[in-house]
C-alpha cells in the first residue's frame, strides 16, 4: 500500500507485506539507476514483522509510476538473466568436458 | 561576457571518467584491514558534474551481461555472472535458500516406538531426510484441504530387532513408499461405519504418468535414522508435503548457495628473483606461478590462478543442491520467483 500526500505526488512511501531484503534491496538498486529519482531507500520497521517500507522521492514524475517502472525493469532484467543462463547451460552441455581430477585441477 | 560552461574547459575529460575514479566505480579494493568501496556507486546522478551518465540502460545491461559456467554436475554447479550487481545476486541467493518449494516429511503417525530415540527426536530426524521428487508436480496442502494424491506423499517405516539377534541400524532405505495412501485407520465414533483413513487418495500414485516410470524414493539410501537393540521396534507412517525453506530448513532445496566477487590480483610492481620464489611458495592456493624472464635470466612472479584466491563488479555464484532438483533448474526457478514477486507488487500498485 502507498502512503503519500494528495498534493505532492512526487514522494511517497510504499509499505509491502510479506517482503524482506530479497526484493527490497534489488528494487532499491534499480530505482537508484533511474535518473528521475531524487532519493530512494528501504527500511524494515521490525524484523519479527514481515513488512518493508520503500521510500521514493522523484524530480517531478509521480512516485507510483517511477516505482512501477523500476519493478518492470527488474522484471525484464531477471527474464534476461534467465534466458542467458539457460542458453549458457545448453552450450555447456553441448561441449565435451574433461572431468576434474582428484587434486581439483583439470 | 559569454558564460563558459565547465564542460568546455579543455582538460576536463568528457564521456570518460579519469582512471582512478573508474577503478573506484567498478572494483572493490581490499585494504590491509578491510575492503573499501564495497558499496556500488548506484546513484544515477553521481557523476553528473563530470558529464557522465551513471544511469542503468536496460539495453546496456542486456548487451554486457554474460554467464560463464565453470562446473556443472548432477549435484553442484559453479558459474560466473558478469555485469550484474551484488544486490541482485544476493536476491537470487536468498531465494535459492528460502523460497523455492520442495517436498519434505511433515507429519508422522507413530504406531509403536520402543527404541531409545524419543518420538520427537526421531520425527525431527526423519523430517530432515531429502526426498528425490520434483516438487513442481505437487500442490500445497493448506489448512482446509484433505490430504490426497496431489499434495501428499506417504511413507512407511516398520523395523524390529529380534530378541536374540544383534543390534541393527535403521537406514533411510527402510522408508517404503506407499502409493495408495495411508494404511492406518482413524478412530471412528461409530463402530459399524467403514473406518476412514488418514488420507483420501482417489487413485494410486503410481498410476499417474509421472511416477509410473520413476517411483518416489529418497535421494540418499544410507542415512542412519536410528539404532535398535534386541526386542525394540519402530512402526510409523510419514506424510510429506510441499513447503518453503522460509518455514523450516528441511524444505530448503540447496545444501548451500553462496556467491563472491571474482578476485583480480594485480601485482603493483614486478617481483623478481628469490622474492618471486618465496611468493609462489607462500600462497596456500597456488595463485602465483614462476616464469622465466628470458631476457634477464631472472624469474618473475605471475598471477596464474586468480580464481583460487580467497580475497570488478563480477560475481562467482556456487550452488550445491540436496538432490531433488538439479542445480541449473533451481537457479531458473529462483529467477522465476523473483519475477513473480515483481509481478505481484506491480499488480497490487495498479
Amino acid at each position: 500500500m502507498e502512503h503519500g500526500s494528495i498534493t505532492d505526488v512526487r514522494s511517497s512511501t510504499f509499505s509491502l507485506m510479506d517482503e524482506d531484503h530479497t526484493l527490497a534491496n534489488s528494487v532499491r538498486f534499480t530505482l537508484n539507476q533511474d535518473p528521475r529519482v531524487e532519493f530512494c531507500g528501504y527500511s524494515i520497521p521490525h524484523p519479527s514483522e514481515n513488512r518493508v517500507n520503500i521510500r521514493v522521492q522523484t524530480t517531478g514524475d509521480p512516485a507510483k509510476e517511477v516505482f512501477k517502472d523500476a519493478l518492470q525493469n527488474l522484471l525484464v532484467m531477471s527474464q534476461h538473466v534467465r534466458t542467458t543462463f539457460d542458453r549458457a547451460v545448453q552450450d555447456y552441455r553441448a561441449q565435451p568436458h574433461n572431468t576434474i581430477g582428484s587434486d581439483g585441477r583439470l | 561576457m559569454k558564460k563558459a560552461s565547465v564542460m568546455d574547459i579543455p582538460d576536463v575529460p568528457k564521456g570518460q571518467l579519469p582512471p582512478h575514479l573508474e577503478l573506484q566505480r567498478t572494483r572493490v579494493l581490499c585494504g590491509s584491514d578491510a575492503p573499501t568501496h564495497s558499496e556500488g556507486i548506484q546513484y544515477s546522478g553521481a557523476y553528473a558534474s563530470m558529464g557522465i551518465d551513471n544511469s542503468l540502460r536496460l539495453d546496456d545491461f542486456c548487451n554486457k551481461f554474460r554467464v560463464e559456467i565453470i562446473q556443472l554436475t548432477e549435484d553442484e554447479m559453479e558459474f560466473d555472472m558478469i555485469g550484474i550487481d551484488a544486490s541482485v545476486a544476493n536476491a537470487f541467493r536468498r531465494i535459492l535458500i528460502a523460497e523455492i518449494p520442495t517436498m519434505a516429511i511433515e507429519k508422522i503417525l507413530m504406531v509403536n516406538n520402543t527404541s531409545v530415540i524419543a518420538d520427537d527426536v526421531l520425527s525431527h530426524r526423519i523430517g530432515l531426510i531429502p526426498l528425490d521428487v520434483d516438487p513442481r508436480l505437487f500442490e500445497y496442502l493448506s489448512g482446509n484441504d484433505s490430504p490426497n494424491e496431489r499434495n501428499t506423499i506417504v511413507f512407511k517405516l516398520h523395523v524390529s530387532c529380534k530378541k536374540s539377534g544383534p543390534r541393527i541400524t535403521v537406514k533411510s532405505d527402510q522408508l517404503k513408499w506407499l502409493p495408495n495412501g495411508s494404511e492406518l485407520e482413524m478412530a471412528s465414533p461409530n463402530p459399524s461405519a467403514k473406518p476412514k483413513s488418514y488420507t483420501s487418495f482417489t487413485c494410486s500414485q503410481d498410476s499417474l504418468p509421472e511416477f509410473s516410470n520413476k517411483p518416489i524414493g529418497l535421494k540418499h539410501e544410507d542415512i542412519i535414522v536410528a539404532k535398535l537393540g534386541p526386542g525394540q521396534e519402530i512402526e510409523l507412517e510419514a506424510h510429506a508435503i510441499k513447503g518453503l525453506g522460509k518455514t523450516h530448513a528441511k524444505w530448503s532445496p540447496v545444501a548451500t548457495a553462496w556467491y563472491r566477487m571474482l578476485p583480480e590480483v594485480v601485482l603493483l610492481e614486478d617481483v623478481e628473483g628469490e622474492l618471486a620464489e618465496e611468493l609462489v611458495k607462500k600462497c596456500p592456493v597456488n595463485v602465483f606461478e614462476d616464469i622465466e624472464d628470458l631476457a634477464t635470466g631472472k624469474k618473475k612472479a605471475v598471477v596464474a590462478n586468480p580464481r583460487a584466491c580467497t580475497l570488478c563488479r563480477e560475481c562467482i555464484l556456487k550452488i550445491e543442491s540436496t538432490g531433488a532438483l538439479p542445480p541449473e533448474v533451481l537457479f531458473s526457478e529462483a529467477v522465476k520467483v523473483l519475477e513473480d514477486k515483481c509481478d505481484r507488487v506491480i499488480s497490487e500498485l495498479s
